[in-house]
């Protein structure tokens, strides 16, 4: 596909390839996941396919999104002592 | 939350060994969350007033990072949403509990929820007064595939087959589909207005993608990087 916005719209038709958790699992791991990426160890190791499912799912994605923007913004405004 | 899917699911979901998902000082401040939501009385009560401001925050959050797609919201609109979600996400909270495995930081896991809920809550607003279209509003992305000039004759197989493939799948998947991946509405819109879940809904579109996928991989195509990554490279 040489035009960027058809791909992305074609990868939003097909999404992920690999397998992939399930909304409620994603749910169920993202506070998790979250600490691990933000602490740096490898979060998709410890829940494999949590990346595969945010990069097909809009809406856990944005979550992630937001939850990884606020536990940031907060441990910047209030560092562990 | 919405019912359990049933996409296939790589490996465990346990930690890998040797590695402790938290330290022992935030696992103290954990306990100490647990320890007086469990209370009795003025302990109690003290933790959820802390708990319900600490789901504010989150939800507020939220809300400001939003705040873009609603530019006919007040100021006072936009923080009922917040507050709402904050209640909303205290029930939660307070019903989930023993759910709470200590893989993460406690605050954490209970700032998920309201994200969860203000999220949400604002994607139903957005669309309250909309209909939900299951049938494509453009496919000017997708176009038809007849129409390809020549040096597209190879985009224009991928389109036809991918135009083939939607063809083939049942109708509730092509619903589900043209709605969450064309038409892009919020998942949980559609699943609100469909009378179902979120995982329901997600399984439908994984099924649905799968098919597709099957059926380009049945016709030797291989139509696009995988991920967002791939693609930048």
């Amino acid at each position: 596909m040489n035009d960027p916005r058809r791909a992305t719209a074609l990868r939003r038709l097909l999404g992920p390839e690999g397998p992939e958790v399930t909304c409620d699992v994603c749910f169920e791991e993202l506070d998790r996941y979250v600490d691990l990426q933000l602490a740096g160890v490898d979060a998709e190791r410890s829940v494999p396919g949590m990346a595969a499912h945010l990069d097909g799912c809009p809406a856990c994605s944005e979550e992630h999104a937001s939850l990884t923007a606020l536990v940031t913004e907060l441990s910047r405004s209030h560092p562990p002592e | 939350m919405s019912s359990a899917g049933e996409c296939d699911v790589a490996g465990p979901l346990t930690a890998p060994p040797g590695r402790p998902p938290v330290e022992d000082a935030v696992r103290a401040e954990s306990d100490a969350w647990l320890s007086s939501l469990r209370a009795r009385g003025e302990e109690r009560e003290l933790a959820i007033v802390r708990l319900h401001a600490l789901l504010l925050r989150a939800a507020r959050f939220e809300t400001a990072r939003r705040r873009p797609t609603f530019p006919r919201l007040g100021g006072a609109e936009i923080d009922d949403l917040a507050v709402q979600a904050a209640d909303d996400a205290l029930l939660a909270v307070l019903s989930r509990l023993d759910s709470f495995r200590g893989a993460s930081r406690f605050t954490t896991w209970a700032y998920k929820f309201a994200i969860y809920q203000t999220a949400v809550t604002m994607r139903r607003r957005a669309w309250q007064d909309r209909e939900v279209p299951l049938e494509p509003e453009s496919w000017a992305l997708l176009p038809d595939p007849g129409k390809q000039p020549p040096q597209h004759a190879e985009d224009a197989e991928v389109l036809a087959a991918v135009a083939q493939g939607i063809a083939a799948l049942t109708q509730h998947q092509r619903d589900v589909l043209v709605a969450l991946a064309v038409n892009e509405v919020p998942i949980d819109v559609l699943a609100e207005r469909l009378g179902t879940t979120r995982g329901a809904l997600y399984k439908t579109l994984h099924d649905a993608r799968r098919n597709l996928r099957g059926h380009l991989a049945a016709l030797g195509l291989r139509a696009l990087p995988t991920t967002l990554a791939e693609e930048a490279r």
